[in-house]
């Protein structure tokens, strides 16, 4: 972290600081003595008063056309007459007023008084109403990811001990591939796992790399057609997950398969 | 027609005798095997009530070593003792002209029914030993006291062996413990090794659709112990030379991990997995500090053969196959070669390489599918499981001469026989068969002999025997 150099300036420093201490100990100096009182100012005298406005607003001040804003003043001083343009007129030294401008308005409150008139300003900016909202969708019925991959994809077959795939594969993963491209871009979260199987009668120990095989076989078909690779995962279970367990030749078959399942 | 058979005969006898010369010390004595009679002990008070699992165990484990044969208990003397004292000597042989006393013969008896030595000597129970003795509740303790006689002595004092004391808890399985050491004690005699005090791990599952976890239990099926709760898909054991730890393969998400545990406590030591979906097939090297391991690691295929240290670190791959290489195991005896089972000729079979990858060599002969190699603890030999002769998925337990090839084959088509684990003892392997309608597991002496169930509860597989 620290070279050499600057671990021996810190050393050095670390020293002098503690030495300088050390000399200060002795005598400490007096404190520096008091600032003098400052003399009070004297008062001015006082000035021929203009009326002032304490406070004009619009509270809130952005509405939507229709909605109304409320109008909140206060003046003081020598005050002869109070009014506001825009058609509210004349007005209370202190009040309120609610006001429905249909465009965005600049109010503008005047006082006059024997020491002259002041004015004040409040605008009140006014919106168009957001559209109503579309009208329902006519009423398809919504078809859920997992509804989607039951009905619209199909399980790839395989030879005993192999991993390639085979004509009725290729078909079948074919057309998945059409249907996933669509599902996975109605739902573009979701994430396909390919699930790699195996009969029963290889070892459970070589079926899980088998069934792995199958898994990449068929992902690397898939993504050759234009499935994105990054909404596929695969996994293998081996024999784990049988969908049947006679011991023949169809089921056997049912079993060296790869499926695709709804990943999240 | 009769020449030819027995020319048949012969020949199969010769190979037969040429095989199991490769497996001396291996497969069991055989037939001519000394004999023991085990009669029923008997527990005073509180103690009998554990006395059939006691003597259950007990014939169990002298039955199971392949050190000794049982004579059966309806051939044994009526009278069964219970310490040395009960023995009595037979009266003197008469002489030849038996005495008259009134007219009246002294009827001399033939045997003791039980009380003399020749009683168990002789026929029907023909034994060349005796284990007797019996068992009491003092002091909230459960004793047992036993003897082994050689009942081929002409009495008590000479015929004894030993005669020690046991001391077990006042339960099931204190006696059952006392049960064990006696029995370790009479098997040592005869050159054998008890299994008692080693363990098998292996895979349970409640159903076949229940989750799969990782228990141990003793190799007589006691003290079954859960080891993981993981809830998904848990198999794949191997535990470490020393016993202390466990390896073993889980699904998380869409991927398949190794952990490495310690048992006693059970603890998560933390592998750390190489980033890629399957990490499987874990066993630990001998000195116990590295497993071996198949993974998709680099090649995004299935699989090659990696090993690397206890934490995950120092991975290297073993093998370069572009095809499935899985199952390594690494020779207990040398740590210098590993026997693989591959697809790489086809179907699997069993292979053997160097440590570093080199000298690669294919053990089975192509026949069939080959796979689950297991090394015999002299690493001489191995046991793995072959269709060889039967029909794809038809596995049988063989077990075979690494350097000569030759092979035993243990199981004949009784179900399907996977998963065999050499005892350290080198003469006992388990192994997972589904015989008995259910995937249980099994053991069984090395040339196939004795083989019993051990789990009845679920479904158990792949057991690993260890310590």
């Amino acid at each position: 972290m620290f070279s050499k150099r600057k671990v021996s300036a810190i050393c050095l420093a670390v020293s002098l600081a503690m030495f300088a201490a050390g000399c200060k100990k002795k005598v400490p100096p007096p404190p520096p003595p008091p600032p003098p009182a400052a003399a009070p100012a004297p008062a001015p005298p006082p000035p021929a008063s203009a009326p002032r406005v304490s406070q004009f607003s619009a509270e809130p001040t952005s509405i939507q056309r229709g909605q109304s804003s409320t109008l909140r003043w206060e003046v003081s001083g020598d005050v002869s007459s109070v009014s506001i343009n825009q058609g509210v007129g004349t007005v209370q030294n202190t009040g309120s007023r609610s006001v429905s401008p249909s465009d965005s308005t600049t109010y503008v409150l005047s006082v006059t008084g024997p020491g002259g008139t002041t004015t004040a300003s409040a605008t009140v900016s006014v919106s168009s109403p957001p559209p109503p909202p579309p009208p329902p969708p006519p009423a398809a019925p919504k078809v859920t990811f997992e509804q989607r991959m039951a009905s619209d994809v199909q399980d790839a077959y395989f030879d005993y001990d192999k991993s390639d795939i085979r004509g009725d594969a290729q078909s079948a993963l074919t057309q998945d591939a059409t249907s996933l491209k669509s599902i996975l871009a109605d739902f573009p979260s979701s994430t396909i796992v390919i699930e790699g199987h195996c009969d029963e009668r290889g070892s459970a120990e070589y079926n899980l790399g088998l069934g792995d095989r199958r898994a990449t076989s068929a992902r690397d078909f898939l993504v050759q057609l234009g499935v994105p690779a990054d909404r596929l995962k695969t996994i293998s279970y081996g024999k784990e997950r049988p969908q049947c367990t006679e011991s023949d030749e169809s089921c056997w078959q049912k079993n060296r398969r790869v499926h695709l399942s709804p990943g999240q | 027609m009769k020449k030819l058979l027995w020319l048949i005969v012969a020949s199969i006898g010769a190979l037969l005798m040429l095989a199991a010369q490769d497996f001396t010390g291996v497969i069991p004595k055989g037939q001519n095997l000394p004999k023991i009679a085990i009669p029923d002990f008997r527990g005073a008070g509180d103690a009998q009530k554990f006395m059939a699992a006691f003597n259950q165990t007990l014939s169990a484990d002298v039955e199971s070593s392949g050190q000794l044969k049982l004579i059966s208990k309806s051939m044994m003397p009526a009278f069964t003792p219970q310490q040395p004292s009960d023995f009595v000597q037979p009266p003197p042989p008469q002489p030849d002209n038996p005495r008259r006393r009134g007219g009246q013969a002294i009827s001399v008896p033939q045997n003791g029914g039980g009380h003399w030595l020749s009683d168990w000597a002789g026929p029907p129970a023909s034994t060349n030993y005796l284990a007797f003795g019996y068992t009491a509740v003092q002091n909230g303790v459960f004793v047992l006291r036993g003897w082994l006689f050689d009942v081929s002595k002409s009495d008590a004092s000479t015929a004894q062996m030993f005669g020690k004391t046991y001391l077990g808890t006042v339960d099931e399985a204190g006696a059952r413990k006392t049960a064990h050491e006696f029995a370790t004690d009479i098997i040592a005699l005869f050159g054998g090794k008890s299994m008692f005090g080693t363990h098998i791990y292996y895979v349970h599952q409640d159903s076949a659709r229940s989750p799969k976890e990782i228990w141990r239990m003793d190799p007589d099926g006691g003290n079954p112990q859960q080891l993981t709760k993981f809830g998904g898909l848990t198999h794949e054991p191997a535990v470490s030379p020393d016993g202390t730890k466990i390896a073993f393969t889980s699904n998380r998400g869409f991927k398949w991990d190794i952990f490495v545990f310690s048992v006693d406590p059970v603890k998560d030591l933390r592998f750390y997995n190489p980033n890629t979906r399957m990490n499987a097939q874990p066993s630990f090297t001998p000195d116990g500090k590295q497993i071996v391991f198949m993974s998709t690691e680099g090649t995004d295929r299935c699989c090659r053969i990696f090993v690397a240290n206890l934490d995950g670190s120092g991975v290297r791959p073993l093998t370069t196959s572009v095809f499935i290489d899985a199952e390594p195991k690494v020779n207990p005896k040398t740590g210098a070669d590993v026997v693989f089972s591959s697809g790489r000729s086809g179907p699997e079979q069993i292979y053997k390489m160097n440590m570093d990858g080199g000298d690669v060599e294919r053990l089975s002969d192509g026949t069939g599918e080959a796979s689950n190699p297991s090394w015999h603890p002299n690493g001489q030999k191995i046991a793995f499981s072959w269709t060889r002769g039967f029909a794809a998925g038809k596995f049988n337990i063989f077990i075979m001469d690494v350097s000569s090839r030759s092979y035993l084959q243990l199981t004949h088509d009784e179900g399907k026989n996977e998963n065999p684990s050499w005892a350290l003892d080198g003469i006992h392997l388990a192994f997972m068969s589904n015989r008995s309608g259910t995937e249980q597991i099994w053991s069984m002496l090395a040339d196939g002999s004795q083989p019993q169930q051990i789990t009845k509860r679920g479904l158990n597989s792949t057991p690993v025997w260890g310590m």
